[in-house]
Formats: C-alpha cells, sequence, structure tokens
C-alpha cells in the first residue's frame, strides 16, 4: 500500500533519512521505533508530503505521491505536537476540515463523543491544554475513516482514561483492516496493538519484522526485550 | 480554494488591528480635504499617504501574519490541498482586506472631493501599491524561517522603495545633471512601484510642469496612453514576480 523507495533526505549536515527503503500493506499494524532524532518524524512527514524527500520515490496505491494530493484523503495523521490556529476554536478546525474534506461518506464521531468534544466547541485552541489539544487531533486523525492511520507519539500528553479510550480505538481500526503507522518510546504501550516493528537509527532502518517471529528469534516475550536482545546482539547498543 | 479563503477572509476581518488601520486611514483623509481650504493640497497629503503609510501597513501586516499563519498552513498541509491553493488563499485574503480597507477609508473621501479621473488614478495607485507590498511581504516572509528576521527585511524593503530609492535617483540626477539622462531616469522610476505610482498621479495633478524638463519627458512618456498601459503592466509584474518567486518557494518548502 505504502512503498518508500531509495528515499533521502538531509536538513544541513543532519541526514535524517538515509537511502530507505520500506514497503507497508494492508491490516499491517506498525511500531516505528527508533531513538531521538532518528528520522521517524521525517519519515512519516515525508509520506504525508510536508516534507520532501531529496531523492527517492513514496508510492501510495501504486502511484507516486509526488504531484498528487488526493491520496492524502485515505490518510488520518495525528501529529506529535498538534499546531492549530490560534484563534480557531474546536468547533471552527472540525468545520474548516470537514470543509476541505469531501464529505461523502458518514464520518466517525466515536472519539468526539467519547472526548466529549461537544462541550468545548467553543474553546479557542490558544486555551486548550496540551492533553486537550491531542484529543483534538485524534478525533481528526479517525473522523474521516481512513484507511490509513498515522499516529505520531498519540499518547502522549493524553490521560489515562484518554489513552485507554484511543488505544481500544486504534484496535477497532486494525480489525477494520486499517494501516496504521504508530510511533511511540512507551514500548510496552505498543504490546497488545501492534504486528510489525520498525526500527530506525541515524536515518536507517535497522530491522523490520513481525512481532510473533521477532520473539521467536530471540527468544523474549515482550517487544521491549526482544528488541533490546537484539540490538545488543547486532551491536547497535 | 473557496473554503481555505473563506476561512483566511473571515480571520483577517475580525482582526482589530486592520479595522483601527481603516478608522485612522479614514480619519487622515477626511481631515486632509476638510482642513485644507483647497482640494489640491488636500490631494498632495492623501498622496503622502498612499506612498507611505498604505504600503508600510500593507508590508508590515502581511508579514506578521503569514508568519502567524504558519499554523494554519501546516494543518491544512496533511490534508488534501495542495500548497498553492493555501499559499494563494493567504495572499487573496490579504489581499483584498488591504485594499477594501484602503477604498473604505481613503477612496470615498476622494472621490467626493477629487474630481473624477485624478481620483480614480490615486485609488488605483494606492489598491496597486497595497498588493504589491503584500507580494513583497509574502517574498520576505519566505525568505527567512525566523518571525524578526523576516520582518526586518520586510522594513528593509519598504524604507529602500519608500525613501533610499528616492534619494539616489535625486544623487544620479544631481551628479549627472549636465547630461541628458531624463528618459534613463524614466526607466530607473521603474524599478521602484512606489515612485512609478507618484509619477502618475503626480501627472494627473498637473504640477508636473514644476518638474521642469524630467516633467516634460516624465509627460511625454507616461501620459500617454501606451507609456499608461507599460506603467500599469510594469506594477502587475511587481505584484507578480515577487509572488511568483514565494510560490515556489513555498512549494518546495519542508513544513
Amino acid at each position: 500500500m505504502i512503498e518508500i523507495k531509495n528515499v533521502s533526505k538531509k536538513f544541513g549536515k543532519l541526514q535524517a533519512l538515509d537511502k530507505l527503503n520500506l514497503t507497508l500493506q494492508q491490516g499491517e499494524c506498525v511500531a516505528l521505533i527508533g531513538p531521538n532524532g532518528c528520522g521517524k518524524t521525517t519519515l512519516i512527514k515525508s509520506i504525508l508530503g510536508m516534507v520532501l524527500p531529496d531523492e527517492g520515490e513514496i508510492i501510495f496505491n501504486g502511484k507516486s505521491i509526488k504531484h498528487d494530493i488526493n491520496y492524502r484523503n485515505e490518510i488520518g495523521y495525528m501529529p506529535q505536537i498538534g499546531r492549530y490556529p490560534e484563534n480557531m476554536t474546536i468547533g471552527q478546525v472540525l468545520e474548516l476540515i470537514k470543509g476541505i474534506r469531501d464529505g461523502h461518506q458518514e464520518t466517525d464521531k466515536e472519539l468526539y463523543e467519547q472526548f466529549l468534544i461537544a462541550t468545548m466547541l467553543e474553546k479557542k485552541m490558544r486555551t486548550l491544554s496540551g492533553g486537550t489539544t491531542q484529543k483534538v487531533s485524534a478525533v481528526l486523525a479517525f473522523l474521516f475513516r481512513p484507511k490509513v492511520l498515522i499516529l505520531d507519539e498519540p499518547t502522549a500528553g493524553l490521560d489515562p482514561i484518554a489513552a485507554l479510550i484511543l488505544k481500544d480505538k486504534i484496535l477497532k481500526a486494525k480489525e477494520q483492516g486499517c494501516l496504521i503507522l504508530i510511533t511511540s518510546h512507551l514500548l510496552n504501550e505498543l504490546e497488545d496493538i501492534v504486528s510489525e516493528i520498525l526500527f530506525m537509527q541515524e536515518g536507517k532502518l535497522i530491522l523490520h519484522d513481525s512481532v510473533d517471529r521477532l520473539k521467536e528469534l530471540t527468544g523474549e516475550d515482550s517487544i521491549a526485550r526482544s528488541i533490546v536482545h537484539l540490538l545488543k546482539e547486532n551491536g547497535h547498543v | 480554494m473557496f473554503k481555505v479563503l473563506k476561512y483566511v477572509a473571515l480571520d483577517i476581518f475580525r482582526n482589530k488591528i486592520i479595522i483601527a488601520y481603516t478608522l485612522m486611514l479614514a480619519l487622515f483623509s477626511w481631515s486632509a480635504f476638510a482642513l485644507e481650504d483647497n482640494v489640491a493640497k488636500g490631494l498632495l497629503t492623501e498622496l503622502n499617504i498612499i506612498l507611505l503609510t498604505v504600503p508600510l501597513f500593507s508590508v508590515l501586516f502581511s508579514t506578521i501574519y503569514v508568519y502567524n499563519s504558519s499554523e494554519f498552513i501546516e494543518l491544512l498541509v496533511s490534508h488534501p490541498v495542495k500548497r498553492n491553493v493555501i499559499w494563494t488563499a493567504l495572499f487573496v485574503g490579504l489581499s483584498l482586506s488591504m485594499v477594501g480597507a484602503f477604498i473604505i477609508s481613503t477612496g470615498i473621501p476622494i472621490i467626493i472631493f477629487a474630481d473624477f479621473a485624478t481620483g480614480l488614478m490615486m485609488i488605483v495607485a494606492g489598491s496597486v501599491l497595497s498588493v504589491i507590498f503584500v507580494a513583497i511581504a509574502f517574498l520576505s516572509s519566505i525568505m527567512a524561517r525566523d518571525k524578526a528576521k523576516g520582518i526586518g527585511i520586510s522594513i528593509i524593503l519598504w524604507l529602500y522603495f519608500a525613501l533610499l530609492f528616492d534619494g539616489l535617483v535625486l544623487f544620479l540626477f544631481l551628479q549627472f545633471s549636465d547630461y541628458p539622462i531624463e528618459k534613463f531616469v524614466v526607466m530607473l522610476s521603474a524599478l521602484s512601484p512606489i515612485d512609478l505610482c507618484r509619477i502618475l498621479v503626480l501627472l494627473r495633478l498637473d504640477v508636473s510642469a514644476m518638474m521642469g524638463m524630467t516633467g516634460a519627458v516624465f509627460k511625454d512618456f507616461f501620459g500617454t496612453g501606451g507609456g499608461l498601459a507599460v506603467s500599469f503592466l510594469l506594477l502587475l509584474m511587481w505584484i507578480a514576480v515577487p509572488y511568483g518567486i514565494s510560490l515556489r518557494k513555498f512549494k518546495h518548502r519542508d513544513l
């Protein structure tokens, strides 16, 4: 579904992505992990067309994304730090995005209701706490029933109850066959969600394997342990 | 496009600074005509407002607005919206509100007090200058990621076009006054939109006679239909070129 071919990106001297090759299939739930500054967010932003790679090609459903925007109709994106126009209210932001996406299909209001967004529609984005902003981001990501979900640190800043609601929602999307790309530093939180692991370091892909195989290979019982095991073995740590 | 433009326009119209600007310009314009006993003097005051205040406000407000829209841009870019739609909507929204504020505040008294042809020329000059300086603001805000730097570039560009350029032309004029450089000066004036507008309006005000030989050359060139067409073409270029460059840069920018 998403194919990343030989993608490189440099920010000044920093090599954020280094000849990255990667294929993601429908129905997978992929955890993108790696140390800070290893290029996770750059990779995500490249897929969304926010960062333009220096080299290489990204192919979405068989079509290059270079001169296309319609593929973004299929993506729900939740940024790490949601930045919204400060004077707009939550209601206005939702209206704006609904207006931009052609609203043919019924919107998914589940998170909207569970996070009680309706009670805060008049609040300005400027006045929101980090957690509430994350809730708005989450609602927007799931609102249009996207086939691909890209979640950058989705639970960071959310209170435990909201994080649980979001996690359930991610699991539901997984059952519906969405491709989910998720980054998180909380490995044990990913444990029961993800089916594949992508490990990046200094812009390179170190590891891409399914969780089951990984555990089998290393003989460990959790994702965190098996990754540490593997990295030690390969001399990366 | 229209949905994005609608949000931009609504946001700008809600901005209190734009309202204050409109009121201030209106106050200046009405008092310029009401306090002077002769319309020609009032028009000269108006001309100074058009040539100095309008571009300054236009360029500063737009630069700051573009920087403050970074969140808005970031929000839209991850959705199926073309980058040039976002940038154009911002540009059109800002241009419309600048021109709107100018016409409401300054255009009405000018039409009431001045004769129609002169008034029209002044209104067109003021409107075009507003848009040109919005375009220049877009260029300077895409040139620097840092807000203070961008605003600095805007102010420097305004200073250059509004004050320095004039000084340079005058300096050249004095240095080479022994040579027939009038035609050269006509060409030179095209390099600054403010000077171009100043000449166009001054010729209408019939004070060009006071500008001596140069005035005559100006009248020969800018007074004719062809000259007028050329100068408006140049003014449009002053919108298209800075905006075009900024759009190209924006399309290739990492957000």
